[in-house]
């Protein structure tokens, strides 16, 4: 029997999980639907808690898949299980047999002119946490202008948000609001800077002292209190009202620039290959793994493996962890298989 | 003259008409201002909070929010005992910080 396994999804799990599996001999196919590697990452520019740059991160990933096979600007035409084997056929005419498939699809941002009242798309100075990534690395986008005084960040865009379609948190975009607070006050210093928040989620390490730096350090002012609505002034400057509910009073505030950090949903890319052979999701769109706890990388289907952000919200470190443990239940599929 | 109808005045916050200078003057004194993320541990020690309405997460928040007078009255009842320097998780140096609001709030009036 071949040792080919099928990896779904050239981003950072992608990435770490093909490495680790061609270093333990298995022929690994790798695809992937843009015409570069890195997913996200590589559309970001730093990183927290510490500010990394992206790259620095993506580069060693990339460099690590030296010898696997990977194709790019490719996607699943078909896959469907042959006896014991999943055929799998790519938009380059290649169609490959593989024991075991692993999903690393990842997750799409919420796209954030949903939320109407926020005005993305609308108003010319609102611009999403993904927007505000690509300032960062080219210093260019006409919404930010030069030298804005006021700026505000609203957390959980599509996310906690039942009636956007996604109830659960997204898990990273506290974090990346703290963290790009504070970049946009290193960049401005004159400028004062909002967050918007409902609960801050600084559940990781190093994150509360990210926290308490954009606080002290930054002097970023946290208003509890999810923002309402967001409208445009004759002077093209938006006006956002929210409740401030830690004092109970309704509160307005003029902004130069809002950024609205967009949340995670399970990639439309993905879920159109889990549908071809009836992958299970759960309530909140992502993949269902066969446990909660114990077979976090499995399906119920035999050969099917998951890993990142397919399965729920999830930060880079926690996803390239998915990778590894993903590689190791690969190989012990095989193992008891053969 | 009573028309027999009165105006309440809008209790809505609103940043853009505050004046930052003087929060700014505070926090260059007491940078520890800026550290507080409103647990309450403060009030809820606080001696005097019980009978009287006393609280300098209220009055830091009112503060933040360009509302001078109405966070000097949460620091009215303050006897200075120095319990909520106790118990902030945060380790600000709280009878510290209201000795200066008082001084910095009470003289630019």
């Amino acid at each position: 029997m071949n040792k080919n396994v099928m990896v779904i999804g050239g981003g950072p799990c992608g990435l770490e999980a093909s490495a680790q599996l061609h270093k333990m001999g298995y022929n690994v196919i790798l695809i992937e639907k843009e015409k570069q590697l890195g997913g996200h990452l590589a559309k970001w520019d730093r990183l927290f808690p510490e500010g990394i740059e992206a790259k620095e991160v993506l580069q060693p990933l990339v460099d690590n898949i030296n010898g696997v096979k990977y194709f790019l600007d490719t996607e699943v035409v078909s896959i469907n299980l042959l006896d014991k084997e999943y055929n799998v056929i790519l938009s380059n005419g290649i169609t490959v047999l593989s024991k075991a498939v692993l999903m690393t699809s990842g997750f799409d941002l919420f796209p954030a002119e949903k939320k109407e009242e926020y005005g993305y798309g609308i108003y010319d100075r609102v611009i999403t946490n993904a927007d505000l990534e690509k300032f960062f690395a080219t210093g260019k986008d006409p919404r930010v202008v030069e030298n804005p005084k006021r700026i505000g960040f609203v957390h959980c865009v599509g996310s906690r948000d039942e009636k956007a379609g996604n109830r659960y948190c997204s898990k990273v975009c506290c974090a990346t609001a703290v963290k790009q607070a504070c970049e946009m006050k290193a960049l401005f210093p004159d400028a004062e800077i909002f967050c918007f928040y409902m609960d801050l989620r600084m559940f990781g390490r190093g994150y509360e002292d990210m926290y308490l730096k954009a606080q002290k350090d930054y002097g970023i002012r946290f208003i509890r209190g999810r923002v309402s609505e967001v409208s445009e002034t004759l002077e093209k400057q938006v006006l956002v009202k929210a409740e401030d509910t830690l004092s109970g009073k309704p509160l307005k505030v003029t902004l130069d620039l809002l950024v609205l950090m967009a949340g995670m949903q399970n990639a439309k890319s993905g879920i159109r290959i889990g549908e071809m052979i009836s992958m299970k999701r759960s309530d909140d769109g992502f993949f269902t793994t066969k446990g909660s706890i114990l077979s976090l990388q499995e399906c119920d289907k035999a050969g099917i493996f998951y890993a990142g952000a397919c399965t729920g919200p999830k930060t880079l470190p926690d996803t390239l962890n998915e990778a590894r443990a993903a590689a190791v239940s690969i190989h012990n599929y095989f193992n008891k298989e053969n | 003259m009573d028309f027999g109808y009165s105006l309440s005045p809008s209790s809505r916050i609103d940043l853009d008409l505050f004046d930052r200078n003087r929060f700014n003057t505070l926090a260059e004194i007491e940078p520890d201002v800026l550290k507080c993320m409103a647990c309450g541990s403060c009030t809820a020690t606080c001696t005097a909070g019980k009978y009287a309405k006393n609280s300098l997460r209220s009055a830091i928040l009112y503060l933040q929010n360009g509302q001078d007078k109405q966070a000097l009255e949460y620091l009215k009842p303050c006897m200075l005992c120095g319990k909520c320097f106790m118990v902030c998780p945060r380790g600000i140096n709280t009878r510290h910080l209201i000795l200066s609001i008082l001084k910095i709030y009470n003289n630019a009036k």
